[in-house]
């Protein structure tokens, strides 16, 4: 069996992919960590590695067609210093990890280990972030929140890999990120909450709410975000708690070794109520 | 897998399992034991080394991903004038107590004067958060960058 392979460009990585059962790898931030045997020892992985960190397609980011187009090996370090990326994901990047980790960790890698705890994940799904998933034959896109199913699952097929982040052209005024975690640095979200929204003369144009680490996947109703859209901010100032009951009912979190479920739901709906309160 | 890289300014070139870590083919092949294992899982900086000049945890890192890159560790970086504007201001400002954080903070903290010789102290904190030590409660090392980015001005 073949240990593992650097492809020369991304042709090459498809063509590999095709052929063999293979695990992509990039940064290895998470693989290297869920794969590890201990001191000494090198990881436990069943397959061959495809290195895929340093092909240059995956490395850019542009804009097209008014959309913002990340490759998947960009780093996360490489997001926060991009004048194309907003200032909403920024923020949520810049809590990730530590400077080492963000030097070697890639958005895509943080998108394919599917954690409920994946801190680009929150943003990605409330601006509706579409990925390209390219295979020797076939191209798809799909919504983020297709590709990811439960934790640690996705879509990814034995012979796909995740080329690109597509953002949508899509400017929001309002801009509220919160990451809940026992630290500031180095610290694995207990739970996290994404808000956007655009307000022009005191009207919810458009809202977008998503919750992280509170369930199995990501949580963002597009129901409860339609029954805000349209209205004026004094009534949807009067109607918080109404809002929070239907987004309670959404937040199942668990107990685990970072927090506790009553302590994330409480917090989660919190944040809500602070990112509700603020509009105006 | 066939593995060409540069280490500490010499050219390498290994046969290895790509999916080794980079920390254990430096400290077991290389004998480079600046290198520490902590956690060993990226959590506490102390197998920090610089990859094209930039910070990274050696833990974290399958060899495969280092074809064609420039790692260097402390046993090169302490031959440097910038270490030794380090070394003094970590000895002085009180930055080292038992030392086995000491290498990965030194990397981590040459890694941030490269890209930010002036930081402020959020900046020395933010650069630093991925670096535990049990024995100074942190605040000297802060004082310790600072006073490096002082005292070496012109060096980065």
């Amino acid at each position: 069996m073949v240990d593992g392979f650097r492809p020369a460009d991304l042709q090459e990585a498809l063509e590999f992919r095709a052929r063999h059962p293979s695990i992509p790898i990039a940064g290895g931030t998470d693989l290297m960590v869920q794969k590890a045997r201990g001191f000494g020892l090198k990881p436990d992985f069943n397959k061959p590695l495809l290195f895929i960190g340093h092909l240059r397609k995956l490395r850019q980011i542009s804009v097209r067609d008014g959309n913002i187009h990340i490759g998947a090996g960009v780093l996360l370090s490489e997001l926060i210093i991009n004048d194309k990326i907003s200032e909403a994901l920024k923020m949520a990047v810049r809590q990730m990890a530590s400077p080492p980790s963000r030097n070697l960790a890639t958005i895509g890698g943080n998108i394919c280990n599917a954690s409920p705890a994946g801190d680009t994940l929150p943003y990605l799904y409330a601006v509706d972030a579409k990925l390209i998933l390219k295979s020797v034959s076939s191209e798809r896109i799909i919504h983020i929140g297709k590709f990811i199913t439960d934790p640690k699952q996705n879509t990814l097929e034995h012979d796909e890999l995740l080329t690109e982040i597509i953002i949508p052209n899509k400017i929001f005024n309002v801009s509220y990120y919160k990451k809940v975690g026992q630290r500031k640095g180095m610290s694995l979200t207990k739970a996290s909450f994404q808000g956007l929204a655009d307000i022009k003369n005191s009207n919810v144009l458009d809202i977008r709410i998503a919750f992280g680490s509170v369930a199995p996947i990501i949580v963002r109703s597009r129901e409860i975000e339609a029954s805000i859209i349209g209205k004026p901010v004094s009534e949807i100032n009067a109607a918080v708690p109404e809002i929070l009951k239907k987004y309670a009912t959404l937040i199942r979190p668990i107990d685990d070794a970072r927090s506790s479920a009553a302590y994330r739901k409480r917090v989660s709906l919190r944040l809500l109520e602070d990112f509700l309160s603020k509009l105006s | 897998m066939k593995i060409e890289f540069v280490l500490n300014d010499k050219k390498q070139v290994i046969q290895v399992d790509p999916a080794s870590r980079l920390l254990d083919i430096l400290r077991d092949d290389f004998e480079l034991t600046s290198v520490k294992e902590g956690c060993g899982e990226g959590e506490c900086g102390a197998c920090v080394v610089l990859m094209d000049d930039k910070a990274v945890n050696s833990c974290l890192i399958p060899v495969g991903n280092i074809e064609g890159r420039h790692i260097v560790t402390m046993e090169s970086f302490r031959k440097t004038e910038r270490y030794k504007v380090i070394e003094e201001s970590f000895l002085e400002a009180g930055s080292v107590q038992c030392g086995f954080c000491t290498p990965g903070i030194v990397m981590s903290t040459e890694s941030l004067l490269r890209e930010n010789p002036k930081p402020g102290d959020n900046e020395i904190r933010d650069a630093l958060s991925g670096n535990l030590c049990r024995c100074t409660g942190y605040n000297m090392i802060i004082k310790g960058v600072k006073l490096a980015a002082t005292r070496g001005k012109g060096l980065w």
